[in-house]
């Protein structure tokens, strides 16, 4: 992929949490789809003001765990009953509630990290590079003390003077462009 | 919860200690005045600063010393093989057994205080749970550890394992020992990645705050380019609760399977139902105990009081009072129903483990897992006290070890034919690789509390009162009340 030039956003600097999901409420309500917001901890109106709900990390994680105890259970049905039987004080080969604890434990196994690279892999993680990381002023803040919404340049409503008037109607503490 | 029920008008009763919450007239769960920055600073100083105190070099290499224990014992048993040990025929399983138990109860702690208060939303556990996991992370690497070298040929351990070999040998489901490998590998598999995934977030603070080159690429690339956007917070978020919804019931299946390798066998003292419940009970006990050794020196050494406050110990003291309190009914109802079952093999082993020739063990059981912490911890002066808290927990510990010995060795070395009884009696070495094992999980968390963040920044910031998010036209004023 070529490198991207131009720009990225504009990105607005909050000190609250409340004054940013003011802002993204109104970008919202203004027609901006196309933003972000960035926080240092979990803001869960900051998700209600982006309209985003729903996430597939569930889903992820129920088939990886129907996949862990399908797997274990064939497996030791096939290796205990056909390719290797042994038979120990006259069990029966197919002695299925002994394997429900190994299956029982291949579905915490296959669904935990189903869950937890499930997430990883629809945040689209690891990217070591962002665009957002080039704002001066944003490493210093997201991730200790500041909140920051980003309006894409994606968004077909964007345009640099009219976005940025838009975002320094509200208190941000800065508002800077954001180069890819 | 509260104990002391609201306090009345403050002129009348004035609360000096400013950590008391005068509403509720419970301990705050941090101190008063920190903010976003404060926090992240606090926790992220102690990894990022480039003066390591003293203490804990001596610290190091004091538990680096006492893993060599291990080593040279570890060493001597490949060459020698098992013999070296005090196991014999009757009592075939010794320390090996024992300190595996052991070291795994202790690690049920940290996936409690990280799983299972998680979706009660018990919001204390937030100080706690990274160093809490931690432990459990390295109390499994000490317990994975016995299992490996006492099968006698420990480099063939890995046959246990299901995998395509050219010997087309399999390994057989109907065993224990197979699921005791199911259980401990998953446990330790589901342990690392629900605490790297908790580390995720404050991986990203730390490589932000790092100034040194190496930090920096270090928690970059440990961060994997995190950046706090909200959709993957939420996500995020979404994973935790699922992995603390996994890590439930992994937590409650991996003692009960570890109680199996006992239940299934047909012996007395051994085959009983109420293992399971009471081996988990006895494992959040010694674990909770556990999490008091580390956290009290923790937090005086590193300056934490405001973080992991009194409130932490007091929940923590009731937590192992009502586990403390499972654990002593286990006990009654095994002399109940060894008493009750009119099994006279039954009734032999009880009566031998109190008072035969290792009904020592049995009395120091007792009195350091029931009679001196369930006398004391209903005090609530006793569970604020810190340094007997201290003093406690490492009561507990040795109680919880004395319990696993009492279990494996009474039980064992009398059995059915009087002809064939024998005794029990660990070696030097048996000892070695014991105490070499609490050296190798010093040494571990030592490196844990140096190099990573020892308390989720991130589920901190959560708790301070400036996230209270309010709407619409409130938002301005609300901004000048919490800046």
């Amino acid at each position: 992929m070529p490198p991207r030039e131009g720009v990225y956003g504009l990105l607005a600097e909050f000190n609250t949490p409340s004054e940013l999901v003011h802002a993204t409420e109104e970008a919202h309500r203004a027609g901006y789809r196309r933003m972000e917001c960035y926080t240092p901890y979990p803001v869960e109106e900051a998700a209600e003001a982006l309209h985003f709900h729903k996430t597939r990390v569930p889903l992820v994680c129920l088939i990886g765990g129907l996949m862990g105890v399908t797997t274990a259970f064939l497996m030791e049905t096939w290796i205990n009953v056909w390719a290797y039987p042994l038979n120990i004080a006259g069990r029966p080969l197919f002695s299925w509630p002994a394997f429900i604890i190994p299956a029982y434990e291949w579905t915490i196994l296959f669904s935990g990290f189903s869950a937890a690279l499930g997430m990883i892999a629809l945040n689209g993680l690891p990217q070591l590079y962002h665009p957002v990381f080039n704002a001066p002023n944003f490493r210093n803040g997201a991730t200790t003390d500041k909140f920051f919404l980003c309006l894409e340049a994606v968004d077909p409503k964007f345009s640099l003077s009219e976005t940025r008037a838009f975002l320094e109607q509200f208190p941000a503490v800065s508002v800077v462009e954001v180069d890819h | 919860m509260a104990t002391k029920g609201p306090m009345q008008d403050p002129s009348v009763d004035p609360v000096i200690d400013p950590m008391i919450d005068p509403r509720t007239g419970e301990y705050a769960v941090i101190a008063p005045g920190h903010n976003f920055k404060s926090v992240t600073q606090k926790i992220a100083g102690i990894v990022l600063t480039s003066n390591t105190p003293l203490g804990w070099f001596f610290g190091l290499i004091v538990a680096a010393g006492v893993t060599m224990g291990l080593v040279v014992g570890c060493t001597w048993l490949f060459l020698k093989g098992v013999g070296i040990w005090g196991v014999t025929i009757p009592g075939a399983w010794g320390f090996a057994i024992i300190n595996f138990v052991w070291w795994i109860g202790i690690g049920h702690a940290g996936t409690l205080i990280s799983a299972i208060l998680l979706l009660f939303k018990q919001t204390w556990r937030n100080s706690i749970n990274r160093f809490a996991e931690a432990m459990t992370i390295f109390a499994v690497v000490c317990a994975g550890t016995f299992p490996l070298i006492h099968v006698g040929r420990p480099w063939l351990a890995y046959w246990l394992f299901p995998y395509p070999n050219t010997m087309n040998v399999w390994p057989q489901f109907r065993s224990p020992l197979a699921w005791d490998v199911f259980a401990v590998s998953t446990y330790a598999s589901i342990s690392i990645i629900f605490w790297y995934i908790g580390m995720i977030p404050d991986f990203g603070t730390l490589r932000d705050r790092a100034t040194m080159p190496a930090a920096k690429y270090f928690y970059g690339m440990l961060s994997l380019g995190w950046r706090g956007s909200t959709r993957h917070w939420i996500r995020y978020e979404s994973a935790s609760l699922l992995l603390a919804g996994l890590s439930t019931p992994l937590v409650l299946s991996v003692h009960t399977v570890i109680s199996f390798d006992f239940a299934v066998a047909a012996l007395a003292g051994w085959h009983t139902t109420i293992f399971p419940p009471y081996f988990v009970a006895g494992a959040v006990y010694s674990g909770f105990a556990m999490v008091l050794t580390l956290a009290i020196p923790i937090r005086k050494f590193y300056h934490m009081e405001d973080l992991v406050t009194l409130r932490h110990l007091d929940n923590m003291a009731k937590v192992m009072l009502a586990t403390g309190s499972i654990v002593a009914y286990g006990y009654g109802m095994e002399v109940f129903m060894a008493w009750f079952s009119a099994s006279h093999w039954e009734f032999f082993m009880m009566w031998n483990r109190m008072f035969g020739p290792m009904g020592w063990a049995y009395w120091i059981l007792i009195l350091t897992n029931i009679a001196i912490p369930l006398t004391t911890l209903w005090s609530r002066k006793l569970r604020v006290n810190v340094t007997f808290l201290f003093i406690l927990s490492l009561i507990v510990n040795t109680g919880m070890w004395f319990e696993r010995f009492v279990i494996v060795v009474t039980s064992l070395y009398r059995e059915y034919l009087p002809s064939s009884w024998g005794t029990y009696r660990a070696t030097k070495w048996d000892y070695m690789i014991y105490v070499g094992t609490m050296g190798l999980f010093t040494f571990l968390f030592f490196l844990f509390v140096r190099f990573l963040p020892m308390i989720p920044m991130s589920e901190i910031r959560m708790m301070l009162p400036q996230t209270k998010v309010t709407r619409g036209v409130d938002a301005e004023t609300a901004t000048e009340e919490t800046a």
